[in-house]
C-alpha cells in the first residue's frame, strides 16, 4: 500500500519533470550520461552524485577535454522510480548516444538498468557499496563489495572490541538481506552460536523504533559484549539513532556499526547522541591526505557552499571517472568494445593515500576504514586495513557463490560467473 | 542500562568539583613536567598506548587531571601543529578558544588548521567516564554518588569494592544503599569462596540492569559450584519474571506512543476529510511544512525554547497554506472527489519540490531540546521522555480541537455546514467562509503534528509521504466524520501494531494490520463509529 502511492506519484513526476537534455548540441563532443534521481525518495543521496560528475566533467574540460574533444554531461532524472531507470538508461544510450554513464544508487535500480546496458553495450559506473553476487561486462563497480566493508568491520568488532553477540539490523530489501546472509555465514564460520545472533528487518522509512531498540537492549544485556551491525538504509537511520540515544544506549554500551551512514546522512542529524558509533567505508572526508584536501577544496568551490560534505560514493565516482578517462586515452577511442578491455588494470590514486586498481572482475582494490562518529558530523578513523583489499564479486561465504569467480580479462573465462568446480560459465550474462 | 539524561551536566559538575577538590593544598600535585611528558606521548600513541597513558594520567593526581581527561573524552584535546604544547578547546567554533592543558592559562584563539585533535575511541571514552565517575563517590550530591556506583557496576574491581563498602556504612540515601549492596554482591560474585558467591547471586535476583543480570546469567550457566549455579538460577528466575512484567508494560506504552503519533498525523485529516469530505492528498505536506517551521525557528532561537514558539507558528503557516489551497483550488471542486484527489495530489508534489528547491533535497537537522531527551521512571518502568511528552501533546491537541468544535461559534458553524449545507446557509451561515476556515483549522493541526514529528523522524521533503497512508487508514477505520473514532482507531492500531511486532517482526506486523483493516472495512464500510443522521446519506 505504501509502495503503490510513491510509484503512482513518480509516474506523474516523471511526466512533469523529464529533464532530458537542454544542452545545445556541440559540434563534436564526448557525452557523459548522468543517471541519478533528482526527485523522489533517493534524491537526498543521488543529487550530490550528479553534482560530483558535473564537477569532474567541468574539471576535465578545463584540462583540455579528452582526445581533443570537449566532454558534455547529459543529465536525466529517473525520479527514484525503478522501471523509469531502465527507460532513462535506454534514452541515454539510444537517443543521446552517450559514451559512458555514471549512475544508480540502489541495487534494484542497478538490476533494472543492467539488461539495457548489456543489450545496447553501454558502460555504467556504479559508485555505491552493494551486496556483490554480480559482475557484468558492461558495469564497473567502484563502490565496495561485502568483503571490502562488511567483513572487515565485523573483524574489527570481533578482535578490537571483543564483541560476542551480534544484532544484524537492516532495511527489508536485497542489499541488507544478502549482506546479512553473508555475515551470518561468516560469523558462524568463526564459531558464533545461533542464539548470539539476532536478525531484524524493518520496512523502508521505518520511523517507530521503540520496540526494536528495546529488544536490542534486552538482547545486549546478557552479559556478553554486544554490537549492532546496521544495514538500515537512508531515512530510517535518523529515528533509529534518536531512539538509541533516548533509551540511553551509548556507543560504549552497544556500538552500532553502519554501512549506509556517511557524512551526507549525518549532516541531517543532530549528532550529539551518536558520538562513538561506527561506520565502515573506503573513504572518510576527515582523512588527512593531499589529494583529499584538494578534492574537498574543488568541491566547495564548485558547489559554492563551504559547509557541504564529501562522502564515499563521491570518491567512488572520482576514481571511476578518472579511470575511465585513462582508459579512453589508452584505447584512443570511446568505443565501449575498446574501452571495456582497456579498463582492467588501470590504476588511479584514491583519496586516502593508496592507489586503487581495476580488477578483472570489474571491482576495485580499496582500503577499508572504520570511523567513529564525532560531534561535528565527521568521522575519526580508528582502524584501517594494512593494504588495499581486492573487491570480491562472489562471496566466499555463501554456498551458491563460493565456487564462482568473475574474470573479464582472461580470454579462457571471459564471463562474470565462472564456476571453478564445473569449469563453466553459468549461462546468463551476469 | 542506566539513564543518561543528567549525564553531561553531571560530568561537567563533577569535573568542576574535582578541580576544586584536587587543587586543595592537602593533596599532592604531581609536577607539571611529568604531566607534560605524558601529554606529549599521547600525541603519537595508538589507542592501546593511549589507554595505558590515561591510566598513568589518572595515577598522577595532578590538579588538571580531571579537566584533561574530560577534554580527551569530549574530543576537545588538541596539540598545536607547531611546538609541542597540548591545549584544550573551550568551544566548537571555526576559531577555537584554547587554554594550556597543563597550566590552564588562556591562550586566546586558534584556527582549526593550527590544531590537531588527539582522538579518542569508544574504549578510551568508556574508560575515562568510569575513571571520572568513580571519583564522585565521596560527593555530597546523591546523583554523583549514584553515577560512581554505576561506573563501578560497569567495571567491578577490588579497590573500588573497598571504597563502596566504606560508603555503604555511611550512605544516608535508602535507594542508593540498595544499589550499593547489589554492587558489592556483584563484586562478591568473583570471590573464591563458593558460599559467598551463592549469597551474592541470591542478592542479585530481581535486578534488571544488564551489568548485574549479565554476570548472574554467566554464574547460572558456568559457575564451578553446583550450589552457586542453583542460587543464580533462582535469582535469575526472579529477574526474568520482573523483566517479563516490565516488557508487557513497555509494549503497552510503545503502542500508546505509536498510537498518539498516528492520531496526531490523522486528526487534521479527520477535520478536512472527516467533517468536510475533502480528500486532501497534500495533508502530509502540510505536516512537512510544520516540521520545516520548527527547523527555521531553531535557526533563530535556542533549542530549548524553540518548540513552544514553533507550535503556534507551525499552526499559522500550515493554516495559511491550507486556506490558500482551499480558496485557490478546492472550492471549485466540491462534490467532485476524484478531481479533488488529483488536484491536491498535484499540490503535494508542488509543495515537495518547492521545499527541495528552497531548502535542498537533504534532510534538515532538528535538534531535540534537553527537556525532551533521555528517559524518566514511571514507577518501575523506564520510558523515553520525548515519547511521553508527545503522548501528552497529542491529548492536548485533541482536547483543544474538540473544544474548538464543540464550544466555539466557528465550531458550531462547522458542524452545521457539515450536517446540512443548504439549511445552514438558510440560517445565515456564510458557508464559503466556514469552508475556508475549517480547511485552515485542519491544515493548521497538521502543521502542529509536524512539530511533533520533527522530534521523531527526518525533516525532509519526503516526511509527508510516509504518513499520509497511515493518516487515511486511521480516519477511515475510526469512521469518517467522527473525532472520537479517530482517537480510538489511532490508539487501537498503535497498540495492535506493537503487540504484533515482537513475534511477527515490523514488516509482517504492518501487513497483518493492513489485512485486518481491509477485512474490517468490508464488514463495516463506515468504520468503527459511523456517523448517523441525515449527513450520512448525503
Amino acid at each position: 500500500m505504501r509502495n503503490a502511492m510513491p510509484n503512482f506519484r513518480h509516474w506523474l513526476v516523471a511526466g512533469a519533470l523529464t529533464l532530458g537534455t537542454t544542452l545545445a548540441y556541440a559540434a563534436d563532443t564526448i557525452k557523459v550520461g548522468v543517471l541519478h534521481s533528482l526527485s523522489g525518495t533517493m534524491a537526498i543521496s543521488e543529487t550530490t552524485l550528479k553534482d560530483t560528475v558535473l564537477m569532474l566533467v567541468d574539471e576535465q574540460n578545463k584540462k583540455g577535454g579528452l582526445l581533443g574533444k570537449k566532454l558534455e554531461a547529459v543529465v536525466v532524472d529517473p525520479a527514484s522510480n525503478w522501471p523509469l531507470f531502465a527507460e532513462k538508461a535506454r534514452e541515454l544510450l539510444q537517443k543521446e548516444k552517450v559514451d559512458v554513464v555514471f549512475g544508480c544508487w540502489t541495487s534494484v535500480s542497478r538490476k533494472s538498468v543492467l539488461p539495457v546496458f548489456e543489450e545496447l553495450n553501454g558502460i555504467l559506473f556504479y559508485p555505491v557499496q552493494y551486496e556483490g553476487e554480480e559482475s557484468s561486462k558492461n558495469v564497473f563497480y567502484t563502490g565496495a563489495a561485502p568483503n571490502q566493508q562488511a567483513i572487515p568491520a565485523v573483524d574489527y568488532l570481533m578482535k578490537d572490541l571483543s564483541v560476542k553477540r551480534w544484532v544484524l539490523a537492516g532495511t527489508d530489501y536485497v542489499y541488507p538481506r544478502t549482506t546479512n546472509k553473508i555475515l551470518e555465514a561468516y560469523l558462524k564460520a568463526k564459531g558464533v552460536k545461533d542464539e548470539d545472533i539476532m536478525i531484524n528487518y524493518t520496512p523502508f522509512g521505518h520511523s517507530d523504533w521503540q520496540s526494536i531498540v528495546s529488544d536490542i537492549k534486552k538482547f545486549g544485556s546478557a552479559g556478553k559484549k554486544t554490537a549492532v551491525v546496521s544495514t538500515i538504509n537512508g531515512d530510517a537511520n535518523v529515528p533509529f539513532y534518536k531512539e538509541l540515544g533516548n533509551q540511553g544506549i551509548s556507543a560504549t554500551d552497544i556500538p552500532v556499526v553502519a554501512f549506509s551512514v556517511g557524512e551526507e546522512e549525518l549532516s541531517g542529524i543532530d549528532t550529539k547522541p551518536l558520538v562513538g558509533h561506527l561506520a565502515a567505508w573506503n573513504y572518510f572526508m576527515s582523512v588527512k591526505d593531499k589529494a583529499n584536501d584538494a578534492f574537498i577544496k574543488k568541491w566547495h568551490a564548485f558547489i559554492k557552499d563551504p559547509k557541504r560534505v564529501t562522502n564515499d560514493p563521491m570518491e567512488a565516482h572520482y576514481i571511476g571517472f578518472n579511470m575511465w578517462v585513462k582508459a579512453v586515452e589508452k584505447a584512443k577511442s570511446v568505443d565501449p568494445d575498446k574501452v571495456i578491455p582497456a579498463m582492467v588494470g588501470i590504476q588511479f590514486p584514491n583519496l586516502t593515500g593508496g592507489v586503487s586498481k581495476m580488477l578483472p572482475n570489474h571491482h576495485l582494490t580499496k582500503p577499508v576504514l572504520i570511523g567513529e562518529i564525532q560531534g561535528d558530523g565527521q568521522f575519526d578513523v580508528v582502524w584501517k586495513t594494512k593494504g588495499l583489499v581486492e573487491g570480491d564479486a562472489w562471496s566466499d561465504f555463501l554456498p551458491g557463490s563460493k565456487d564462482l569467480i568473475a574474470d573479464w580479462a582472461d580470454p579462457k573465462i571471459n564471463c562474470g560467473n565462472y564456476n571453478t568446480v564445473t569449469k563453466k560459465c553459468a549461462g546468463q550474462n551476469y | 542500562m542506566v539513564s543518561r539524561t543528567p549525564f553531561c551536566a553531571g560530568l561537567a559538575g563533577l569535573a568542576l568539583m574535582l578541580v576544586a577538590l584536587l587543587t586543595s593544598p592537602t593533596l599532592y600535585a604531581a609536577d607539571d613536567a611529568t604531566l607534560q611528558t605524558t601529554l606529549v606521548q599521547l600525541r603519537e600513541a595508538d589507542f592501546a598506548e593511549k589507554a595505558a597513558l590515561v591510566e598513568s594520567l589518572a595515577a598522577q593526581d595532578h590538579p588538571r587531571m580531571a579537566t584533561i581527561l574530560k577534554a580527551l573524552a569530549d574530543s576537545r584535546l588538541y596539540y598545536q601543529t607547531d611546538g609541542d604544547r597540548v591545549v584544550i578547546g573551550l568551544n566548537d567554533a571555526a576559531e577555537i578558544t584554547i587554554e594550556d592543558a597543563v597550566s590552564g592559562a588562556a591562550l586566546g584563539q586558534a584556527g582549526k588548521r593550527d590544531l590537531d585533535r588527539i582522538t579518542a575511541n569508544n574504549r578510551l571514552r568508556g574508560m575515562i567516564e568510569n575513571l571520572l565517575a568513580s571519583l564522585g563517590l565521596a560527593s555530597a550530591d546523591p546523583q554523583q554518588r549514584r553515577l560512581a556506583v554505576e561506573a563501578f557496576l560497569r567495571s567491578p574491581n577490588p579497590v573500588g569494592a573497598e571504597r563502596l563498602k566504606a560508603q555503604l556504612a555511611v550512605e544516608p540515601d535508602q535507594k542508593l544503599k540498595e544499589l550499593l549492596t547489589v554492587a558489592l554482591a556483584l563484586a562478591d560474585l568473583a570471590s573464591e569462596d563458593a558460599t559467598v558467591r551463592a549469597k551474592a547471586a541470591t542478592a542479585m535476583g530481581g535486578w534488571t540492569p544488564s551489568e548485574i543480570r549479565g554476570p548472574l546469567m554467566q554464574a547460572a550457566a558456568a559457575d564451578s559450584d553446583a550450589a552457586v549455579r542453583e542460587a543464580a538460577k533462582i535469582a535469575l528466575a526472579k529477574t526474568e519474571f520482573r523483566l517479563q512484567m516490565l516488557g508487557w508494560a513497555e509494549t503497552l506504552f510503545f503502542g500508546l506512543s505509536l498510537g498518539s503519533v498516528l492520531i496526531l498525523a490523522a486528526i487534521g485529516l479527520a477535520v478536512t476529510f472527516g467533517v468536510m469530505g475533502v480528500i486532501n492528498m497534500a495533508h502530509g505536506e502540510l505536516m512537512m511544512l510544520g516540521a520545516y517551521t520548527t527547523w527555521l525557528v531553531q535557526q533563530w532561537l535556542p533549542v530549548n525554547w524553540s518548540l513552544p514558539v514553533a507550535v503556534p507558528l507551525a499552526f499559522l503557516v500550515a493554516a495559511l497554506v491550507g486556506i490558500a489551497i482551499e480558496r485557490g483550488i478546492i472550492r471549485f471542486l466540491y462534490g467532485r472527489p476524484l478531481e479533488t484527489l488529483l488536484a491536491t495530489f498535484g499540490v503535494s508534489l508542488i509543495l515537495q519540490q518547492a521545499v527541495r528547491s528552497i531548502f535542498s533535497p537533504l534532510n534538515r537537522s532538528v535538534a531535540t531540546p534537553d527537556w525532551m531527551s533521555g528517559t524518566i521512571l514511571l514507577g518501575p518502568l523506564e520510558v523515553t521522555l520525548n515519547r511521553l511528552i508527545i503522548v501528552g501533546f497529542c491529548i492536548a491537541v485533541f482536547a483543544a480541537l474538540w473544544l474548538a468544535l464543540q464550544r466555539t461559534r466557528l465550531g458550531l458553524e462547522v458542524r452545521a455546514v457539515a450536517q446540512n449545507r443548504a439549511m445552514a446557509r438558510a440560517m445565515g451561515v456564510r458557508s464559503a467562509r466556514v469552508d475556508a476556515l475549517t480547511f485552515g483549522l485542519g491544515s493548521g493541526i497538521a502543521g502542529v503534528a509536524g512539530v511533533a514529528l520533527s522530534q521523531l523522524t527526518n525533516v525532509g521533503p519526503n516526511l509527508g509521504q510516509s504518513y499520509i497512508v497511515d493518516s487515511f487508514m486511521v480516519v477511515v477505520f475510526g469512521g469518517v466524520g467522527n473525532l472520537w473514532g479517530t482517537l480510538v482507531a489511532g490508539l487501537s492500531l498503535g497498540v495492535a501494531n506493537k503487540l504484533l511486532e515482537p513475534w511477527a517482526g515490523a514488516v509482517l506486523a504492518k501487513i497483518v494490520v493492513l489485512v485486518f483493516l481491509i477485512l474490517f472495512i468490508q464488514k463495516r464500510p463506515r468504520g468503527l463509529f459511523p456517523q448517523r443522521g441525515r449527513a450520512a446519506e448525503v
